[in-house]
């Protein structure tokens, strides 16, 4: 008898009978198709009634009155005490972002420059660097920091790297007793993980203008921005490691009659720490991601300028910064890896080859950082970081290449561009959007039951009738048109790279540092030439969806396929099959949970897309979000398009979920991913 | 240890030798600086204080804010933060002393509602217009107006509707509508003049621009929102296509609009308490004005030539000081 | 003499609203039928035992006899449904969280299947756990946790991480985990069944030779009758988390209680367990008397050599008392069956 936990075992009873066979996949394509084909029949002759259309710039009543709630608090924000309470903390974030950019990218008057100059935050990283990590990452750091003055970026950088730092601190804050409690209680897991899921799929756009409200404008914006949205992976990461301990080391230790605090602090954590680790990777990803978002509501740092570049419409000019931020994030991952990684070596006695060594190199380089801040404090030319106009080259290098694109492939990307929209778009988007709301509803949740079963289902109506309710029926159509047809194409896409990679090491080798450095870039920096090759339209906004989520589908089914036991293949092997039997016979289908969650991610990923989709002409839900953020009258509207993101977000997460059988035949690997929901890829692992 | 610390020393001496060598290159000393900032603030030189600027999304405005700025940085010793803002959230910054300033507003009654003494809480008050007049309407590239004269009149439009049909457009003529924080009645006009297009909005000004500069290389047919002042007008002269003309009252009721849009005042917008204040940069706001072409001059630095908009601004500045001299008095 | 541990209608049911089956004809139900009924599953179901300072008992079963759950009830590591655990004088079911914890510091340790070592610590400070959570400064807990590791044969292991070590010696320091507190009581849950078959040989050496030196109270769990019979002083049988048997080695073997003990030490060598105390006969008449004595505890198969050597039959003897006689026919008919068995 195995039953180790208080959990009532389960066993097969000697005369159940044996467990009922769950239907394959191919089977479920049955049911659906027919579900379809009745879809487009009932289209047919019902298309273009009741499809509750409601043209780009009108409001509903639920709109105007979510609205008025905004009016309301604005109107009330001198004696609310809940927004007394929110600008005290406001002002609380706002005077320490100050009191760092001082210290290190902006004038601290009466002095004409900041209190350590380049030359001394440099060394002071790089020492940082080479005393909790090695020698290798204080190289990294100095080359890191050296290309942010080289590139002319010096002070933005400095300025997201504080807002990074304050909100991935308050994130730990806030999170680890949250992770410690989702950990060790299943109830509090499911109710706190909604939440989560909820944070994790509303556009970022929807929460800038409450924040505005209730924090006001600028750095304490943009810290409570990046903390809401690099809350999530760890609370969900650092509570999944902190479940994972194993039950048996937890019965051990309590049978050593040890208290609560004691479980917590010498056993939980300390197992759970290199997950935790994970988690305040992703979290410190996610805060970096927000940079160029905040930058909307004037938070300061390397979105300004990616912004700028938007604005004036080069791409040039949101390249450069846009590339640092990729610098930042390898930078940041790597040192806390390493550090991590040291400080178990060490903690396990095999630190250091030569500790005296050491001791001369750890004092050696305090003083030698010390030196350059102290220098950097006195001459001029070791504060400001001198002007380099490498940066600006590369800009104008990198807007020549795209133009040069741009001029070459004009022709071929208009056809690309109809060809798609025409053939795939069009039509999924007429039977979607063009059907009366009600058969649409009764067919997505009729697919809903036959890809997710009764729970899928429940989910699915419940999150179509908010749908209904918040008045923008058609848009939120149009959306998960473009949704589905984005999420087809990564997946194509995912299956031909990520079978390539799995099969061939150095195709590895070549493509994930590129699929590393799309995930941490900017989405608004590759935003601009696709605008210019295809021109604004559903079908751009799609392009762009696409090289946000492909990376992430293109590595999850990489993994996938390579995680099939090598014995399977051989096995295959010995029987004759050929290369395309092996990997349609043997990998794909060992690989299903992989390309049912890449699928899933790939869904959770184009749909964050929407809102910058809005702002390349995709229209829908994208551009209500956009419209209601731009003018005061529309902000219902906007927050009800954003909450009809959430929803929909929530229906398909749902539904591939339920549909990919995770407690069956997947491995441990897919369950663990599918309860972390990592936001981003870290680069390179 | 002995050998420990005298290793560290000598590291650290080394490496002071080598940063010396290099600061005695190039460096200015910083606390002569500071002493200098030091006296100047103690002569009182310093009566501008802070001077928060918002910077709306257009490079247009941009242009118009560095500008002014500028000159209050470095003729007024004010220190200027720009706060890159959409409209409604720069307003909202007035009753909280984080915005100062607007320089170029295109008329939002609803705000002016909300945040003027009249019916809102007075957090924000009117200071004049700044000088440029903003046109806005629906515009063609010109190699179009060149071959199809006729199309510049709205009544023609409809025979040439095929033509603007896209695959976005579902059958109809698109019309490219703007930036969704823009004053825009696309959709009422195209309904009301029973007009054959469908409003397809492009979402940014970046993406409008990115789509008429394509359409003029490659002659395809384009009709949107478009508006004066713009630098980009200065690379592709958009034509304008005349609709019924404005009246007083015809834009009242958003559903009904079929006229043209008005030629508006841009003005600017103040925070109540700062325009009380007595900080020298408020006479410089109040009187701020210049035309259309120094506008598009500035923006043109900025988007087309690639400059930063502080080395725009000087520039203009550097050119054009007997204005910079008329704003401040 | 006091029991160490008094276990008296112990039960435990898994699902909801379990508590209230217990007393309804419900609780009479077999497993199966409760479970199809209410969903609920019985784990325990009303075990009553003592075990006398000193003694080792062993719990036997197969899986999902209860046998696991139920040791897991004596510390309250699961929440008994129904019944009273005391131990060491210490009325577990009734006990405080403080109380409790007391008494799984200083009374009783368990040692696990799996291990349950820490990871992240060495071998000494996996020792010193126990001590550590009492509070006991790091020095003395160390020289503490360090005898016992010298106790255990892992002398010059101290420094290692539990995954640079082998299953028997991650073992070893399961059982220098539980000896450090000095407890009263060690609790095995079925120890060494995840070791291969050599090392678990050593390792129920191990806790004899421990045993023998150490004279702490054991209740020890496991699946393998042949360890139940050659550590326990008793063994208790569980069938679906109720009592089948309780008694000595000789005792279960001799007479199993119904058809389910029976078949589980059909395939035990009888003639290594049975003592002549299940062999012995009256004598008959006539019989010689002169043959060699044996005391009556003496195991079939020590005695097949003197019973062979003698031409009379072995007196048994109990102390000085006759008890009975055995011939090489009676001896020879224990071994023969087996080995046509």
């Amino acid at each position: 008898m195995t039953a180790t936990a208080p959990a009532p075992p389960r066993r097969v009873e000697p005369d159940a009978a044996p467990p009922v066979v769950e239907d394959s996949g191919i089977s479920r394509w049955v049911p659906a198709a027919a579900v379809v084909v009745l879809w487009v029949v009932v289209w047919a002759f019902t298309r273009g009634t009741d499809t509750l259309d409601l043209p780009s710039l009108s409001r509903t009543d639920l709109h105007d009155r979510l609205t008025e709630i905004q009016n309301g608090l604005l109107e009330g924000r001198s004696t609310n005490p809940v927004m007394q309470f929110t600008n005290a903390i406001a002002d609380a974030f706002r005077g320490t972002v100050d009191w760092l950019q001082r210290l290190l990218s902006k004038p601290a008057f009466p002095r004409p420059v900041p209190e350590i100059g380049w030359l001394g935050v440099t060394a002071l990283a790089t020492y940082v660097g080479l005393v909790v990590a090695s020698w290798r990452i204080a190289v990294l750091v100095l080359a890191s920091f050296l290309s942010f003055g080289v590139l002319g970026y010096w002070d933005q950088s400095m300025d997201t790297l504080i807002i990074v730092l304050i909100s991935v601190l308050l994130a730990v804050v806030i999170g680890m007793p949250l992770a410690v409690w989702i950990g060790t209680n299943a109830r509090a897991n499911a109710v706190v993980t909604v939440f989560l899921d909820l944070m994790q799929t509303m556009p970022t756009f929807v929460y800038l203008l409450p924040i505005v409200l209730f924090f006001g404008i600028g750095t304490s914006a943009a810290v409570v921005a990046t903390l809401i949205y690099a809350l999530p992976p760890i609370i969900r990461i650092a509570g999944f490691g902190i479940r994972e301990v194993p039950a048996t080391t937890i019965e051990a230790t309590d049978s050593a009659g040890q208290t609560y605090w004691q479980r917590l602090l010498k056993v939980q954590l300390p197992m759970a720490r290199k997950t935790i680790i994970v988690g305040l990777n992703q979290t410190t990803l996610a805060a970096l991601s927000m940079a160029t978002l905040a930058s909307f509501v004037d938070g300061p740092g390397l979105g300004k300028p990616v912004l700028q570049g938007l604005r004036v419409n080069d791409v040039g000019t949101a390249f450069v910064p846009g590339a640092l931020i990729v610098v930042m994030a390898v930078m940041l991952d790597r040192t806390t890896t390493a550090a991590s990684e040291r400080s178990e070596r060490v903690a396990r006695g095999g630190g250091h080859r030569n500790p005296r060594l050491r001791r001369v190199v750890v004092a050696g380089g305090a003083v030698v950082a010390l030196v350059a801040v102290y220098l950097s404090r006195t001459y001029v030319s070791l504060a400001e970081f001198p002007t380099y106009s490498i940066g600006r080259t590369i800009s104008s290098g990198v807007s020549d290449v795209v133009d040069a694109i741009k001029d070459t492939f004009g022709g071929v990307t208009g056809g690309l561009k109809d060809g798609v929209t025409e053939g795939l778009l069009n039509p999924v988007q007429s039977v979607l959007a063009d059907s009366p709301w009600y058969v649409s509803f009764v067919a997505i949740a009729a697919l809903a039951l036959v890809f997710g079963g009764v729970r899928a289902l429940v989910i699915t109506v419940v999150c179509l009738l908010g749908v209904l309710w918040l008045d923008l029926w058609n848009d939120a159509m149009v959306t998960l048109n473009m949704t589905l047809v984005a999420t087809v194409l990564v997946m194509a896409l995912a299956l031909v790279f990520g079978v390539w990679m799995a099969r061939d090491r150095r195709v590895d080798l070549g493509i994930r540092p590129l699929l590393d450095a799309g995930q941490t870039i900017p989405p608004f920096v590759y935003l601009i030439p696709v605008l210019a090759l295809f021109g604004p339209g559903r079908f751009t906004a799609i392009v762009a969806g696409i090289v946000y989520a492909a990376p992430a589908a293109i590595k999850l089914v990489a993994d996938g396929v390579k995680g099939v036991s090598p014995t399977t293949i051989e096995a295959g092997r010995s029987t004759g099959q050929t290369t395309w039997q092996e990997i349609t016979k043997v990998q794909l289908p060992m690989a299903k949970g992989s390309l049912v969650l890449a699928t899933n991610q790939g869904l959770l990923y184009v749909l964050s897309m929407t809102v910058i989709g809005g702002l390349v002409g995709a229209g829908a839900l994208g551009f209500d979000v956009v419209y209601g953020f731009s003018r005061s009258e529309a902000w219902g509207k906007g927050a009800a398009a954003g909450l009809t993101i959430v929803l929909i977000g929530v229906m398909l997460d749902r539904i591939t979920r339920a549909a990919s059988d995770v407690r069956r035949d997947d491995g441990p690997g897919t369950r663990r991913a599918f309860s972390l929901r990592l936001p981003i890829g870290p680069p390179g692992n | 240890m002995r050998t420990t610390r005298s290793r560290g020393a000598r590291l650290g001496v080394l490496a002071t030798a080598a940063v010396m060598v290099l600061s005695a290159c190039g460096g200015g000393s910083i606390d002569e600086q500071t002493q200098a900032n030091e006296e100047q603030a103690a002569e009182g030189g310093g009566e501008c204080g802070d001077l928060n600027m918002a910077v709306n999304p257009w490079v247009g405005y941009e242009a118009s804010a560095y500008v002014v700025g500028t000159v209050a940085q470095e003729q007024l010793g004010c220190t200027v933060n720009y706060k890159e803002l959409k409209e409604d959230v720069s307003w909202q910054g007035f009753g909280t002393g984080e915005v100062d300033v607007v320089i170029e507003d295109w008329g939002h009654p609803d705000l002016e509602k909300k945040f003027f003494a009249e019916e809102g809480d007075g957090s924000a008050e009117d200071f004049g217009p700044q000088g440029n007049v903003g046109i806005i309407g629906w515009f063609v590239p010109p190699w179009l107006a060149e071959e199809h004269p006729d199309i510049l009149d709205w009544e023609n439009l409809n025979q040439y509707a095929s033509e603007f049909e896209t695959s976005e457009s579902g059958g109809k003529g698109q019309f490219l509508g703007a930036d969704p924080s823009y004053v825009q009645f696309d959709e009422a006009i195209v309904s009301n003049l029973d007009l054959d297009f469908q409003v397809v909005f492009s979402g940014s000004e970046a993406a409008s621009i990115e789509a008429f500069r394509k359409a003029e290389e490659n002659k395809e047919w384009v009709i949107g929102y478009w508006y004066e002042p713009q630098y980009f007008n200065a690379e592709v002269a958009m034509q304008r296509v005349s609709l019924p003309p404005y009246e007083e009252g015809c834009q009242d009721d958003p559903q009904d609009v079929a006229c043209d849009y008005p030629e508006t005042e841009l003005k600017k917008i103040v925070g109540t308490e700062w325009a009380a204040s007595d900080s020298t940069a408020v006479d410089l706001v109040r009187n701020f004005t210049w035309t259309n072409e120094d506008q598009n001059v500035v923006a043109g630095y900025i988007a087309a030539d690639g400059m930063s908009p502080e080395d725009a601004a000087a520039k203009w500045i550097e050119e054009n000081q007997d204005k910079v001299d008329a704003w401040l008095g | 003499m006091t029991a160490a541990l008094s276990v008296d209608s112990l039960w435990k049911i898994f699902g909801p609203r379990s508590d209230k089956i217990i007393g309804t004809p419900d609780a009479e139900l077999s497993r199966a039928d409760l479970k199809a009924k209410t969903g609920n599953v019985v784990g325990v179901k009303d075990v009553s035992f003592e075990v006398a300072p000193g003694e080792v008992f062993v719990v036997m079963g197969l899986s999902g006899s209860g046998k696991s759950t139920l040791v897991r009830l004596l510390t309250r590591l699961i929440e008994p449904t129904a019944g009273s655990v005391t131990l060491g004088g210490v009325d577990i079911t009734n006990a405080s969280e403080a109380d409790l914890r007391e008494v799984r510091r200083q009374k009783v340790s368990m040692v696990f299947q799996h291990f349950g070592l820490l990871p992240h610590r060495q071998v000494i400070d996996n020792v010193a756990y126990g001590l550590e959570v009492r509070g006991i400064a790091k020095k003395e807990r160390r020289a503490k946790a360090g005898e016992i590791v010298d106790l255990v044969g892992l002398s010059g292991y101290e420094k290692s991480y539990p995954d640079q070590l082998s299953g028997g010696m991650q073992q070893r320091v399961g059982l220098a985990r539980a000896l450090a507190g000095d407890p009263e009581m060690l609790l095995f849950d079925e120890p060494f069944s995840a070791l291969d078959p050599l090392i678990r040989r050593d390792m129920q050496n191990e806790v004899i030779r421990l045993h023998r030196e150490l004279g702490k109270t054991m209740v020890f769990i496991t699946h393998d009758l042949a360890e139940a019979l050659k550590l326990g002083d008793r063994i208790m049988i569980l069938r679906d988390g109720a009592i089948v048997q309780i008694g000595t080695p000789d005792e279960v073997v001799a007479r199993p209680a119904d058809d389910y003990v029976k078949d589980f030490v059909s395939e035990v060598p009888k003639a290594h367990v049975l003592t002549l105390k299940w062999v012995m006969r009256e004598p008959r008449d006539g019989e010689a008397m002169d043959g060699p004595t044996l005391p009556v505890t003496t195991v079939v198969r020590q005695a097949a050599r003197a019973a062979i050597a003698s031409d009379a039959p072995i007196r048994v003897v109990d102390g000085d008392t006759l008890v009975g006689v055995v011939d090489e026919e009676d001896i020879m008919r224990v071994v023969v069956a087996e080995e046509e068995g």
